[in-house]
């Protein structure tokens, strides 16, 4: 069914062994999406996860590449340009937009934003 | 007037054969009656471009303004506009007006550019086929039953329709070309750092990039005239000198050496995208320049290193919508965290939930090593091979996308089916590498073909050079989509 035409065969046999866990189960779907903020509905379960586990197929290829000794490239231009952040003066260069800002939120009282109570 | 290119128009501008104010009425009337047909433009603002019409007008009348002086611009819906709704395609920026603009609309208004509206496209960004749209799909201006690409889907298809005569876009893995490519129009994704992302609503940020879609190579290198440079206000904004992106216009294809890479021409790749391309490059060796196979071979692992990647940053970037400064919020909840909850399973599309829950899947404990850190060295090993390459060629050329334009909903049900339609535009944003798509014919059915150009780092002048000569010789960038006739 899914075919990876354009990777070489060797890739596209799909990976051995118990790392990395071949599928999800509904449990850890449910506790992925507790992690990320996102209510799951239990009918909604089962396609959620069956899905996912589609797309871990693909991303498990990764597995398969030896990378010893090879360092982690977070910045695209890593080798290109200097990628250090670049700091600014510690000074003020916004002006006041709360009255602006606050005009868009789903509620605000008092120059606040509202949310329900944390504590009792 | 509808098919001209921005430097024809900004010509006739110039010459006084036509008001900016004519000019704009001419594409409003001509996107109000496509729109309800193709859903490329999520807002048209009338009263806003024709007040910008008169704006640059008045300017051009008094001598001042540039090229895009009262020129119909239209914007991806992923940039912050002031006043406007900003949507990102998303039912949870559905009410979202921005308090203030992007890096990259306050440029286009500082150079007198009309702003005609804001453009469809895939929800937060992410998808290939513009269908994960709260606001619907765009459709194909060459068959309605056809996807545009995406995720700039809506800026692809109106300057394909002629309802735009170009338009912005962003790039994370393809999304400039491969609606480019599936539109029949030119994209430019640039050099990661040279436009500006503040007031661009994130996915990925190691690999989100905004450019321009047009008509002609020539039209991208004058809208990149006024996109680029440097801004204070993006951490990854690149200090350097400012460039004339028309520079190489003009450039001699003589010895110019064109990288092929095997693995863009391997089986999998349709037959007729693979001949359009092959005749695109014959037609640059017929001007002098040479060929060079090349191999790229990590590269066949770009798309699972994406797809580790971009998830991981989605869920990152995507925490912050959480219903309590703006955007959707649920109607009902117990406390605090089942708001949040909730908000965000109504907020987010079912492709932006995938990818977040893959995100935080990929960053949690115990699989950071393995998916995440795992995905950058590979992403290290996919620059290299483009640092070898780049050592034996000045430019690499190959299809921008392995098919033409594919129906609506024929992969909707497999994200992997519609992932792997990104396997030739993924690995430049994976290296920071620019990438261009241009036109270059038809498929049996009469879908456009795009072909794709990558260069060197910072070689977008030369990129655009290139790209400029063949369309020079070949009218497939004029070609007007049969469902959509002038």
């Amino acid at each position: 069914m899914i075919r990876f035409r354009l990777l070489p065969a060797s890739l596209s046999r799909g990976i051995c062994g118990t790392f990395p866990p071949m599928s999800l189960r509904p449990d850890q779907v449910r506790r992925i999406a507790t992690l990320a903020r996102i209510e799951l509905k239990a009918d909604e379960e089962q396609g959620v996860a069956e899905r996912l586990n589609r797309v871990l197929g693909l991303i498990d290829q990764i597995q398969k590449q030896d990378t010893a000794g090879i360092e982690p490239m977070a910045h695209p231009l890593d080798g290109h340009v200097p990628v250090a952040q670049r700091l600014r003066p510690d000074q003020v260069t916004e002006q006041d937009s709360r009255a602006e800002f606050q005009k868009i939120a789903p509620a605000v009282e008092g120059g606040l934003y509202l949310v329900p109570k944390v504590i009792e | 007037m509808l098919n001209q290119t921005v430097s024809e128009l900004s010509a006739a501008l110039s010459a006084q054969k036509i008001s900016s104010v004519e000019l704009t009425k001419l594409f409003i009337a001509r996107a109000k009656s496509l729109n309800p047909r193709l859903n490329a433009f999520i807002t048209l603002d009338e009263d806003r471009a024709l007040a910008d019409a008169r704006v640059a007008d008045e300017r051009r009348g008094k001598g001042e303004g540039g090229p895009l002086t009262g020129v119909p611009i239209a914007h991806k819906d992923i940039y912050c506009t002031r006043g406007m709704l900003t949507t990102c395609g998303s039912r949870m920026l559905a009410n979202f007006v921005s308090p203030y603009d992007a890096h990259v609309i306050e440029r286009f208004g500082a150079a007198g550019a009309v702003l005609l509206g804001k453009t469809n496209m895939d929800e937060f960004a992410m998808g290939s086929s513009n269908e994960t749209s709260h606001f619907g799909p765009v459709k194909n201006p060459w068959d309605a039953a056809r996807v545009p690409g995406g995720s700039s889907g809506g800026s692809a298809a109106a300057v394909a329709a002629r309802m735009s005569p170009a338009a912005t876009g962003t790039d994370t893995g393809g999304s400039i070309r491969q609606p480019a490519a599936l539109t029949g129009v030119s994209g430019l994704k640039p050099t990661y750092g040279v436009v500006s992302r503040f007031g661009m609503i994130a996915f990925a940020s190691s690999l989100d990039q905004g450019g321009p879609l047009g008509k002609s190579a020539e039209d991208l290198a004058l809208l990149m005239n006024v996109m680029a440079g440097f801004d204070p206000r993006d951490s990854t904004s690149l200090e350097r000198p400012k460039e004339d992106y028309t520079r190489s216009l003009k450039m001699d294809l003589k010895g110019l050496r064109i990288g092929l890479p095997r693995e863009f021409f391997a089986d999998g790749l349709d037959a007729d995208v693979r001949a359009r391309v092959l005749e695109a490059v014959k037609w640059y060796e017929g001007q002098g320049a040479k060929t060079v196979e090349v191999a790229l071979p990590a590269a066949a692992l770009a798309v699972p290193v994406y797809y580790v990647i971009a998830p991981a940053e989605a869920s990152s970037n995507l925490s912050r919508f959480d219903g309590v400064r703006y955007g959707h919020r649920a109607k009902e909840y117990a406390d605090l965290a089942d708001m949040y909850r909730k908000t965000r399973a109504e907020g987010f599309g079912a492709e932006v939930k995938r990818r977040i829950l893959v995100g935080t899947y990929v960053l949690s404990h115990g699989y950071y090593d393995a998916y995440y850190l795992q995905a950058q060295k590979v992403r290290r090993l996919i620059a290299r091979d483009f640092a070898a390459a780049f050592e034996q060629c000045d430019l690499i050329a190959g299809p921008t996308a392995p098919s033409t334009a594919f129906a609506l909903g024929e992969k909707t049900e497999d994200p992997v089916q519609m992932y792997l339609n990104d396997i030739f535009t993924i690995p430049a944003p994976l290296a920071g590498l620019p990438g261009l798509s241009i036109p270059c014919g038809f498929d049996a059915q009469g879908l456009p073909v795009g072909l794709q150009i990558m260069g060197n780092y910072f070689s977008e002048a030369r990129m655009l050079g290139a790209a400029h000569r063949y369309q020079q010789a070949t009218d497939w960038h004029l070609r007007v989509p049969k469902e959509t006739p002038l």
